[in-house]
């Protein structure tokens, strides 16, 4: 139970695909106009995560290795065709918010990586737990950059306006204003130096190139890797730098102190 | 006249990045050098006209006939997943040097949301046959031009002293919304 746990804190904090990862862009800039329907879109998002995390990790053995990502691409866009004909019957605002986003979740980097990366390699209940987490974490992400876009843009939280009208900047809710908000918040996150797939200095060190088109997930692992191994060397580097001064301080002293001895004798 | 409309529309005003944000991960990973941004977008292309040529007759020819429109997005993603393999081993056998330039790129493209999203567009607009390749192909050519477009700025970026904070994506990010306010200016072109 601990590892689910662990699973969760690790989706929602630790590699928040949105913040962190920097994974399944084109909903977050697309859809979150208005908190509801990054909430919204983060909530479907996270039930096709679950359920594709979950049979894919019950297939894990079923699946033969060479032709895994067409098997996880039919399971993915199965539970996304249920998905959309659920939300078409039971939440039509939604459906119609959401528009050509939902078919599009198949091709939503996070649910391939995910399943590339852990469904594939672990056991259901920990699968069902990541891919909770990564969902919630998604859904956390898209939700901020929901609010933040609908304060600015239409004075309103969830629909309850509370600015009047004479203030609203509408850029915000129109398309450049997407690409502003989240430079923004990416910008606000390199200068607390929180951890972030932007932040590490140069891409090219990325195992991936920082090209996401081409991610699978699988570099993921990799990737952190590369950055803890550069952050581990930084700091070995620090510490060699501070015991040659520490020995470069000595030696002066040591000098110093012959110096003054030779002084004295001389005296 | 209504295909000049649908070639505006898709090319310029609603911009397949700029404006529907589709294709956003290879717009900001693959805009390093003005080169191989061209060669990505050049890719695309190819890759969504073929796509929309095909998903077209067989959405009419077999989905619809049988009462399967609910399968669209399976038979979509798959078709494109075969498609994108089967360019990449015919052009592999018939133009080498073709794909010398673009084959990097092929695999890439599966996964590029642009791809799907306008094979499906085409079916939920109710374009026909002509109508629905030719937008295909000028949502394509605006891929195309943004990613160009964003390359050449990175690339003079490059020697600009920007803010420490802004330093890699956001700058990028920056740079893509003044792009967009720009492609704004188009909206009453339609």
């Amino acid at each position: 139970m601990n590892s689910c746990t662990e699973r969760l804190k690790n989706g929602i904090i630790t590699e928040n695909p949105t913040f962190v990862m920097m994974l399944g862009m084109c909903p977050t800039l697309a859809v979150t106009s208005s908190a509801i329907n990054g909430l919204g879109m983060g909530l479907t998002t996270t039930v096709v995560l679950v359920l594709s995390n979950a049979f894919i990790s019950l297939l894990r053995k079923v699946i033969p290795d060479k032709v895994r990502i067409p098997g996880f691409i039919v399971v993915v866009a199965s539970f996304v065709t249920i998905i959309q004909l659920l939300l078409k019957a039971f939440l039509p605002f939604l459906d119609s918010a959401l528009g050509v986003y939902i078919p599009l979740i198949v091709v939503n980097c996070i649910i391939l990586g995910r399943a590339e990366a852990y469904a594939s390699k672990n056991s259901v209940l920990p699968s069902i737990f990541d891919g909770l987490g990564m969902g919630l974490g998604f859904t956390f992400g898209l939700t901020c950059l929901g609010i933040c876009r609908e304060i600015l843009g239409a004075g309103a939280i969830f629909g309850k306006t509370f600015i009047p009208e004479d203030f609203h900047i509408t850029f915000f809710v129109l398309a450049p204003g997407a690409f502003l908000v989240l430079s923004f918040l990416t910008a606000i996150q390199n200068k607390l130096k929180l951890p972030s797939a932007t932040n590490v200095a140069g891409d090219d060190s990325l195992s991936c190139g920082g090209n996401c088109a081409s991610c699978t997930g699988a570099s993921c692992v990799a990737n952190k890797g590369i950055v803890e191994a550069e952050r581990a060397a930084e700091k070995a580097a620090k510490a060699q730098a501070a015991k040659e001064a520490a020995e470069k301080a000595k030696a002066a002293k040591a000098a110093k102190a012959a110096q003054d001895a030779a002084k004295k004798k001389e005296e | 006249m209504n295909l000049f409309v649908i070639i505006i529309s898709s090319m310029l005003v609603s911009n397949v990045v700029l404006s529907q944000f589709l294709g956003i991960c290879p717009f900001l990973g693959v805009s390093k050098k003005v080169e191989t941004s061209v060669g990505m977008g050049a890719a695309v292309t190819f890759v969504i006209t073929i796509a929309c040529m095909i998903t077209y007759p067989i959405y009419y020819g077999i989905l619809v006939p049988m009462g399967l429109e609910y399968l669209q997005t399976i038979a979509f993603i798959l078709i494109i997943a075969a498609l994108v393999q089967f360019v990449e081993m015919a052009l592999k056998k018939f133009m080498p040097a073709l794909h010398a330039s673009l084959g990097v790129y092929l695999p890439l493209i599966t996964t590029n949301c642009a791809v799907l999203g306008v094979a499906i567009n085409n079916i939920s607009d109710g374009y026909n046959f002509i109508e629905s390749v030719v937008c295909g192909i000028c949502t394509a050519l605006g891929f195309l031009i943004a990613i160009t477009i964003l390359a050449g700025i990175r690339e003079r970026i490059e020697f600009n002293d920007v803010p420490e904070s802004f330093k890699g994506t956001p700058i990028v990010l920056v740079t893509a919304s003044l792009m967009a306010i720009a492609f704004c200016g188009f909206a009453g072109l339609v």
